[in-house]
């Protein structure tokens, strides 16, 4: 599952960062901000027009990213902790 | 230590405090200039260690990571690894981390080790990191970096002393160099990880008190309410305080250069230092408390953190016109006066994204224009009645300042098109922590931003003035001249010149000439407007107004009305776009898409009002 489309308020594992074309800044930058495998994200928020800015928390940070950013994030659902 | 001069650069992910620590050190000693040729910003301050020595702070821009990605951080990048032309190398390096988020920051740490230079490490924001019940074994910490590590609290008064008394005393051994390869790169997650299970305790991942803001804040119907009041405020008191104050200081002068005139005999000295001069400063002062009060709320945003939760509400709608949600706040603030607004583009990293911003705010309905457009709307437009509730002139401005809004979305839209980088920009913005604005890093920013206005643009402005004010002074009207002096100027000359160009807008010669001086201020065209119709330096609004009506007709005051609205003007914008971007090139392109926008609009103005009234 892409990052884009988990629900919102779910949590997810990352699996990996793909590259959009190839030496994707984009993909680059989002590893270096801690996209990386194993890590939990979750969907904390959506922008109000076409759901668009995405709000994610990677550990302590919440990141806005763009859907389009976010398509590059595949990762597994967790069961939601209540 | 004996004494001399320590070079300390001051490094660490944005959002980590470094700014409030560099204020905490060095307070209002500080130098604040650009890198060359680049429009990034360059601090340095300085102080006296206990020991006596002078330690020398470099306050680099904030940065995730090596892998540049803007001007900034390959400045960054390049300044810690001596190869920056002009900037001698550190001799230490001190980094900075957010202790409430060093899952992010501490992989930065570890990159900034692999330089192989001498680092120490500031665990920031100490305090809020006890409050949040996060635990961090400093020690052990230590140990497992290879770095020595001290606590601070920047907002504190006395919460940088351990750092002082750490970079006062001997210089750390250094980490060898390492690599820089994308394996090794990988790798650092995984250090990370381990760092942290081994001395970071954590009840809770995020600070309650965010979670709960953000709730409100970033919900879809009451986050954009809640961000129409915060702007309505602002823009309010930047009308309410900051205009009057700006008209007092024009009327300040105004009020010297009449007692110039007293003092002085009439001649070209008087009227260079009460037309020139005066006017002059006037103008560029004038601007000073509208910026003043304007950024006192931007800075005060951005601190608290509220900004990047402005720009998340509203990225998409500005994405589809080629923006992005960090130009939301500049243009904005280009309503009251597009040269605050273009100076506040410097919140905006990506230099595409920045460049389109600055190119669009001179199309925002500056408070400048509305001089010009309560003339003309109040000789020209009835003040009919239109369906019963609205008022036909109120109609009229509000199409004004929409015209300008779709202009600049129009603009952008077609900047999106032609630029030849057609490849995504992310946006990729961290939404700090809410925090209690710091008076004293508000101050500080406050003067920063006030000296750049005055010391960069106080020159220009004035030469430009001067320039205007020779032009429509001399030569002097000969001796039984009957027309007023401008007339016979070479701004007169020049005015009648302009008027082939401009007669197509239904512009006689007195319009054409008025839109000279307009150029170095807007509102001066009403003075001016008054002066070539010779009803005298004082005429009321009204007098004027009459002249207007008698002397040209409607579809020629409603192609001024849009001339108006998209003209290139004023000189002082055009002044700080060289200064922001550094570039004659990005003048000459807002000079002339403005001009021929302006054009063209105000053409089809006339011609179909022509024809239809």
């Amino acid at each position: 599952m892409r990052l884009s489309d988990l629900p919102k308020g779910a949590s997810a594992v990352v699996e990996r960062v793909e590259d959009a074309h190839p030496n994707d800044p984009i993909a680059q930058r989002l590893r270096d901000l801690g996209f990386v495998t194993g890590e939990n994200v979750r969907l904390v928020a959506r922008g109000p027009i076409g759901k668009d800015p995405l709000l994610i928390q990677i550990g302590s940070t919440r990141f806005a990213l763009r859907r389009s950013e976010a398509e590059r994030v595949s990762v597994t659902v967790q069961e939601k902790v209540a | 230590m004996s004494a001399g001069t320590l070079r300390i650069a001051l490094v660490g992910n944005p959002n980590c405090g470094k700014t409030a620590l560099f204020n905490q050190l060095t307070g209002a000693r500080q130098k604040v200039a650009n890198y060359a040729g680049v429009t990034v910003e360059r601090k340095e301050g300085r102080f006296t260690a206990p020991s006596g020595r002078v330690l020398q702070i470099l306050d680099l821009p904030g940065t995730y990571s090596f892998d540049a990605v803007s001007p900034d951080e390959q400045i960054t990048r390049n300044v810690l690894e001596g190869n920056y032309p002009g900037e001698e190398a550190p001799e230490l390096i001190v980094c900075v981390a957010d202790a409430t988020n060093l899952r992010l920051h501490l992989r930065f740490v570890l990159e900034v080790k692999r330089l192989g230079r001498p680092v120490v490490l500031a665990l920031n924001m100490m305090d809020t990191a006890r409050r949040r019940g996060i635990h961090i074994d400093v020690e052990q910490l230590q140990q497992r970096l290879g770095l020595p590590v001290v606590e601070t609290i920047a907002v504190k008064r006395g919460g940088a002393r351990a750092l002082i008394e750490r970079v006062d005393s001997e210089v750390p051994v250094a980490a060898p160099a390492q690599p820089d390869d994308a394996e090794s790169r990988a790798g650092l997650h995984v250090q990370v990880r381990e760092i942290l299970a081994a001395t970071v305790n954590m009840p809770r991942q995020t600070a309650a008190l965010d979670d709960a803001l953000d709730r409100w804040a970033l919900h879809p119907v009451f986050g954009l309410a809640i961000l129409a009041v915060v702007m309505f405020m602002v823009f309010q008191a930047v009308y309410s305080f900051g205009k009057p104050m700006s008209d007092a200081i024009g009327d300040g002068f105004d009020w010297l250069g009449a007692h110039l005139a007293i003092w002085l005999p009439a001649g070209p000295i008087q009227g260079l230092l009460k037309d020139g001069i005066c006017t002059g400063l006037g103008t560029v002062l004038g601007f000073l408390p509208e910026i003043l009060v304007l950024f006192f709320f931007i800075l005060t945003l951005e601190e608290t953190g509220y900004l990047p939760r402005a720009a998340f509400l509203l990225d998409r709608m500005m994405l589809s016109v080629g923006l992005t949600g960090r130009s939301f706040i500049p243009l904005l603030s280009s309503f009251a006066c597009a040269i605050p607004g273009i100076m506040g583009t410097r919140s905006i990293q990506d230099p595409r994204d920045r460049l389109t911003t600055i190119l669009v705010a001179p199309l925002m309905t500056c408070s400048a224009r509305l001089p010009v457009y309560a003339l003309l709307i109040g000789a020209f437009i009835p003040m009919h009645r239109v369906m019963g509730i609205f008022n036909l002139q109120g109609l009229v401005l509000f199409a004004l300042y929409v015209a300008g809004i779709l202009g600049a979305m129009a603009v952008g839209w077609v900047i999106k098109r032609m630029r030849r980088d057609q490849s995504e920009h992310a946006l990729l913005m961290e939404l700090p922590s809410y925090r209690l604005p710091q008076p004293r890093d508000v101050v500080i920013g406050l003067y920063e931003r006030g000296a750049i206005f005055l010391k960069r643009l106080t020159g220009v402005i004035l030469a430009l003035t001067v320039i205007m004010w020779a032009i429509s002074t001399f030569p002097s009207a000969p001796a039984g001249a009957t027309g007023p002096a401008i007339d016979y100027s070479i701004a007169g000359y020049l005015g009648r010149g302009l008027q082939y160009i401009f007669a197509p807008l239904g512009f006689n010669w007195q319009i054409s000439l008025s839109l000279i001086p307009a150029f170095a201020a807007r509102e001066t065209a009403v003075a001016a407007l008054a002066t070539v119709y010779a009803v005298g330096g004082n005429a009321e609004a009204g007098g004027l107004a009459h002249a207007l009506t008698a002397n040209f007709s409607l579809p020629s005051a409603l192609s001024l009305l849009v001339w108006f609205a998209f003209a290139p003007q004023c000189m002082s914008t055009l002044a700080v776009i060289r200064r922001e971007t550094n570039s004659w090139r990005n003048v000459a392109i807002s000079f002339s898409y403005m001009f021929v926008v302006a054009y063209a609009a105000s053409l089809i103005t006339y011609q179909v009002a022509r024809f239809f009234l």
